[in-house]
């Protein structure tokens, strides 16, 4: 706690403290004056000051400018005035006349305390206490990425050793307490905390400003509609794949653009991975284990990448799930690899539609209806065919949902010589490929290519997993 | 090199272990909860073994999850745990 009156926080090394010192001995002799000094004990000599060695003060009290002068009552902070300013002086201490030989006002100088090159040691040395998770020494003479490895906590790839230093400046990317509880994830129903979050996020490799985006991804896997228990259990490919949409995804640099589904963009490989890797780690789906995909695919490291909301002229797909426009979100689908539609010949819409119609249709087998949602990214040149004919979102997917009615005789078991398909006693009807919202649009990739892509999904509704939109939390 | 602390990165979970029940040396008497999950043709394994179960003396009873892709329901795993001895859980496609 700060002792009541004046309080000025100095270092030696900054110009203004120094140029300040007469003023400091003129309160200290009229009011009083406590100062602390962050680097060198002996300044300013007169007045005396307490050397703030372990800069607690300073850190406590969010000193981030030399001088800080503040005014302080039973041990409240009343107000506060950075740098030097006559003025401002005056008006605090309330004592007139201050400085008069001195400029009428002259800018501080950075705190200790958020010395870029002191801060993550400050924040361990304040903040690790906070930090519930058990710690783990590794021997001096240990690999610590070897370590990581050997304890099985990698999805195959090195991670980043989540230390104090790490997971503390991983934390300051979020408002949230880190004991909040952010889901309960499966399959052991681990009831996981901010701070587990960040360990993970360290781990993929995230930047702070990723972490929102990485809890608010738990949050939306680990709910009962999405289903991720199931996800985890089945033979089939499919893990989360997320879609981030509004303008937060620009802030943090994601990728929206040429090889948006690839490799290259940290925040959209690491905010993905993160995800999976607390999912392997806090909730115990380790593949071979409850995972039990027969093939897997190469997107269960990491499947997370931007819509450009910028240049779509179909909005977004967080949009069309009701979240208004300039917010940022993000939709878990439960989703296997990308592949690629080809038509470069297409230059009407009907065209175009009847042709990613026709691939839509193949989604885990060209005779299977119903069962499997998709999402469709649809590439700028090929929503240009779109756009420059009217065509909005919703004419799109009415338009692919007409053409993807598949007569029940094509699609029963045996014909085409193929036994996989529907029961007989549907030869007569006509079944859709996709439920009615089974079929989502998300619009991204590089401005040359008319090609779209398309990601197919897993057993939908209440048999299996619904897709879900949430609003990122910061 | 100095020694380096990481944090845990897993769910830090104390597993509580319970023992197996003893194996009944005989189903005579028994009530056998039958757990269909939902998977296609489960039914068509179950009925059969339904039909021996009864045949040696064991009364059966049948359950059936809601979705194979999800985990029993806790109320439907304490009904089958109140009512029932033994349970046989089919997985069938």
């Amino acid at each position: 706690m700060l002792p009541d009156g004046l309080v000025v926080v100095v270092k030696h090394e900054c110009e203004t403290c120094r140029m300040v010192v007469p003023v400091l001995r003129e309160l200290a002799s009229s009011v009083g004056v406590t100062v602390y000094t962050q680097d060198d004990a002996e300044f300013p000599g007169d007045p005396m000051a307490i050397h703030d060695a372990d800069l607690s003060i300073s850190w406590h009290h969010d000193i981030e400018t030399v001088p800080t002068v503040i005014k302080v009552d039973d041990g409240i902070e009343i107000e506060r005035t950075i740098g030097w300013s006559r003025e401002q002086w005056e008006a605090l201490t309330g004592v007139a006349g201050l400085g008069e030989d001195l400029p009428v006002m002259r800018p501080g100088c950075g705190s200790m305390s958020v010395d870029p090159d002191l801060v993550d040691m400050l924040r361990v040395r304040f903040g690790a206490t906070t930090l519930r998770s058990r710690r783990i020494e590794i021997a001096e003479l240990e690999d610590e990425f070897e370590v990581m490895f050997q304890r099985g906590w990698t999805d195959g790839l090195p991670v980043v050793p989540p230390t104090e230093e790490r997971v503390l400046r991983m934390l300051t990317g979020t408002t949230r307490p880190l004991d909040e509880i952010v889901a309960t994830v499966p399959p052991d129903l681990v009831d996981v905390t901010v701070e587990k979050v960040a360990i993970a996020a360290v781990m993929a490799g995230c930047l702070p400003e990723y972490l929102p985006w990485v809890l608010t991804a738990v949050e939306a896997v680990c709910t009962d509609e999405f289903n991720m228990h199931g996800l985890l259990a089945t033979t089939m490919p499919v893990s989360p794949v997320i879609v981030c949409s509004g303008p937060g995804t620009r802030r943090i640099r994601m990728n929206s653009g040429m090889n948006a589904l690839g490799q290259g963009n940290r925040a959209n490989s690491t905010i993905g991975r993160a995800l999976q890797l607390l999912v392997r780690n806090v909730g115990g789906g380790r593949p071979g284990e409850i995972d039990r995909a027969t093939h897997g695919n190469p997107g269960k490291v990491s499947f997370c990448f931007a819509e450009d909301d910028v240049e779509s002229p179909i909005g977004t797909l967080a949009g069309s799930r009701g979240v208004p426009d300039g917010v940022d979100a993000l939709t878990v689908f439960p989703g296997e690899g990308p592949r690629c539609v080809v038509d470069q010949m297409s230059r009407t819409p009907e065209s175009l539609a009847s042709s990613l119609a026709v691939n839509l249709r193949t989604v885990h087998h060209p005779k299977l209806p119903i069962g499997f949602d998709a999402i469709l990214v649809l590439g700028p040149e090929h929503g240009r065919v779109f756009a420059d004919a009217g065509w909005d979102r919703a004419r799109i997917l009415a338009e692919l949902h007409a053409r993807l009615q598949l007569p029940g005789s094509e699609i029963v078991r045996g014909a085409g010589g193929i036994a996989e398909g529907v029961p007989e006693s549907l030869a007569g009807s006509t079944l859709p490929k996709f439920r009615p919202d089974g079929l989502l649009l998300a619009f991204a990739g590089g401005r040359a290519g008319l090609f779209s892509a398309i990601i197919g999904g897993w057993a939908n509704g209440t048999v299996g997993s619904t897709p879900v939109t949430r609003q990122v939390r910061y | 090199m100095m020694t380096r602390t990481i944090l845990d990165p897993t769910g830090e979970r104390s597993v509580a272990e319970r023992a197996r029940l003893a194996r009944p040396a005989t189903l005579d008497g028994l009530t056998v909860g039958l757990l269909d999950i939902s998977k296609p043709r489960g039914d068509v394994f179950l009925d059969r073994l339904e039909q021996r179960l009864t045949g040696i003396g064991a009364t059966v009873k049948r359950y059936r999850k809601p979705t194979f892709t999800k985990p029993a329901p806790v109320d439907l795993r304490h009904e089958i745990a109140t009512e029932c001895e033994v349970v046989i859980e089919a997985l069938a496609d």
